[in-house]
C-alpha cells in the first residue's frame, strides 16, 4: 500500500522522524482478533528504524495461518500515516515467533479477558473460577491461535491460546 | 517396506530441477497451496463442527506456509514475482506438488488418511528444512514444524480412531489408505529420500494401532513435481485462479 494515498488520512508530508515516537505509535496497535494484546504484547516488533526518510517496521509474523497479519501490517502503515510519517513493513520470519515471546502483562491480559494464556496444556485453569484440569473440547478453536476447552466445574467454554 | 516401482512421467519436455532453490521453494509452496485449497473445499460440509473448524485451520495453516514460501521463492528468483503472480498467473503444467495433495477429498476418512501420510511426512521435512542454510526457510520451517506436528496429532489420532472403530469405518478407512497408497513414494524423491525412514516408522505404527494394513502393490504414481498430474489438478486450479485471470491485477 501507498502509504501517501490512504483513504481518510490524506497527503503525508513526512516530517523528520522521532524514531521513539513511531515505537511508541507502533507498540500501541492492538491485534484485530484479540484486541486486548498489541504488538509490544505479542512480541512481534523485532525493528524499527529510519531508512531514506521513511520508518521500516519489521516484525515477525505469529501462526502461518493467521490471517491477522495482513491486517496488523495495514494498521501498522496507517497508524504511522496518522503521525506523518511515510512507513513500509517488512516481514522476518527467521528465528520463528513462539507464545514464549508474548510479555507477562500479555498473559495477564488475555487471562483477564477470558482466554487461557499459553501455559503447558496441563497448567491451564479456568479463567473464570481458577479451577484446574478443564476439558479439550476441541484442538482447533475460533482462531489460529486457539483450542477449544471448557471448565470441568463451572462449565464455562473458553479459548486457550495454544502454546507454540 | 519393501522396494516400489515407479511410474515414469511423459517424456520429451525438460524437466524442472528441483536442485535449483527457486524451484525447490516452489514445488513446497505449491503443496501447500493445492492442500489448502482441497481443504477449504470441507468448509460447511464436514461431519461435525469442530472438525468444520479443525479443516479450515489446516487449510489456513497450509495456506499460509504456501504465501511465505511464494513471497520468499519470488525474492530468491530475483525477477519481481510476488506471491500473487506465482500462485495464480502458473498453469497445471508448471504446478509441482505432488500428486498426493491434489487428491479428490473423498469421504472424510479418505481425507483423514491423506492428511495423515502428508502430515507425517511434513514433520519430516520442516524438521530437516529448520536447519537450513536458507535463513528465511529455516524460519517458515521452524514455524510450519510446530504447526505440522499440531496437525498429525489430529489426523492420527482420527486414523486410528475410525481404523479401529466400526467395521464400516475400518473398511473405509482402509479402502482410502489402498487408494492413496500409491502417491506415497513420490514424497521422497530427490531431496527428501533422507527422511524416508522417519515418515517409516510413523505411518508403520499409527496404521498398526489402527488395525490397518499397508498396501503390497508395489506399484507407485509419479510425475507431480515435474509438472504432470493427474486429471484433477486443472479444474482445482481453474476454480483458484478464474478470479485473478479475468481480472488480472485485481486486489480486494
Ligand atoms: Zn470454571
Amino acid at each position: 500500500m501507498d502509504a501517501t494515498q490512504l483513504p481518510g488520512v490524506g497527503m503525508v508530508n513526512p516530517v523528520a522522524i522521532d524514531v521513539d515516537r513511531a515505537r511508541a505509535v507502533v507498540s500501541a496497535i492492538v491485534d484485530p482478533e484479540i484486541p486486548v494484546l498489541t504488538i509490544a504484547d505479542l512480541g512481534i516488533l523485532r525493528s524499527l528504524e529510519e531508512e531514506d526518510g521513511r520508518v521500516v517496521v519489521t516484525i515477525t509474523p505469529t501462526y502461518s495461518g493467521c490471517p491477522a497479519m495482513g491486517q496488523i501490517t495495514e494498521d501498522v502503515v496507517t497508524a504511522l500515516a496518522r503521525a506523518d510519517y511515510q512507513a513500509e513493513v517488512r516481514m522476518r520470519h527467521d528465528p520463528p515467533w513462539t507464545t514464549d515471546w508474548i510479555t507477562e502483562d500479555g498473559m495477564r491480559k488475555l487471562d483477564a479477558f477470558g482466554i487461557a494464556p499459553p501455559t503447558a496444556q496441563h497448567d491451564v485453569v479456568c479463567p473464570k473460577c481458577r479451577e484446574s484440569e478443564p476439558r479439550m473440547v476441541s484442538f482447533f478453536g475460533s482462531t489460529a491461535c486457539k483450542a477449544l476447552m471448557v471448565c470441568s466445574s463451572c462449565g464455562e467454554p473458553f479459548g486457550y491460546f495454544k502454546r507454540f | 517396506m519393501s522396494e516400489y516401482i515407479l511410474s515414469d512421467a511423459p517424456q520429451g519436455t525438460p524437466s524442472p530441477d528441483l536442485g535449483d532453490h527457486f524451484i525447490f521453494l516452489l514445488a513446497h509452496a505449491d503443496d501447500n497451496m493445492v492442500l489448502a485449497q482441497r481443504l477449504g473445499e470441507w468448509i460447511s460440509k464436514a461431519p461435525e463442527l469442530e472438525e468444520d473448524i479443525a479443516m479450515g485451520n489446516f487449510a489456513l495453516d497450509h495456506l499460509g506456509v504456501a504465501r511465505a514460501l511464494y513471497t520468499h521463492a519470488g525474492e530468491v528468483e530475483g525477477k519481481g514475482r510476488g506471491e500473487d503472480k506465482l500462485a495464480m498467473y502458473r498453469s497445471e503444467r508448471e504446478f509441482m506438488n505432488v500428486l498426493l495433495v491434489e487428491r479428490p477429498n473423498g469421504d472424510f476418512a479418505h481425507t483423514m488418511v491423506r492428511q495423515f501420510l502428508f502430515d507425517a511426512y511434513q514433520v519430516e521435512l520442516w524438521s530437516y528444512l529448520s536447519g537450513s542454510d536458507d535463513e528465511t526457510l529455516a524460519g517458515i520451517a521452524g514455524r510450519a514444524l510446530k504447526e505440522a506436528t499440531y496437525h498429525l496429532r489430529h489426523s492420527s489420532a482420527w486414523v486410528i480412531r475410525l481404523g479401529d472403530g466400526t467395521d464400516e469405518s475400518n473398511r473405509r478407512t482402509q479402502k482410502a489408505l489402498d487408494r492413496l497408497w500409491k502417491y506415497t513414494a513420490e514424497l521422497f524423491e530427490g531431496e527428501s529420500e533422507r527422511y524416508r525412514s522417519a515418515w517409516e516408522s510413523t505411518v508403520a505404527n499409527v496404521f498398526d494401532e489402527a488395525h490397518m494394513a499397508i498396501p503390497e502393490d508395489p506399484y507407485q504414481r509419479s510425475g507431480g513435481r515435474r509438472g504432470f498430474h493427474s486429471e484433477h489438478l486443472g479444474f482445482l486450479i481453474a476454480e483458484m485462479q478464474w478470479m485473478q485471470r479475468s481480472y488480472p491485477g485485481l486486489e480486494w
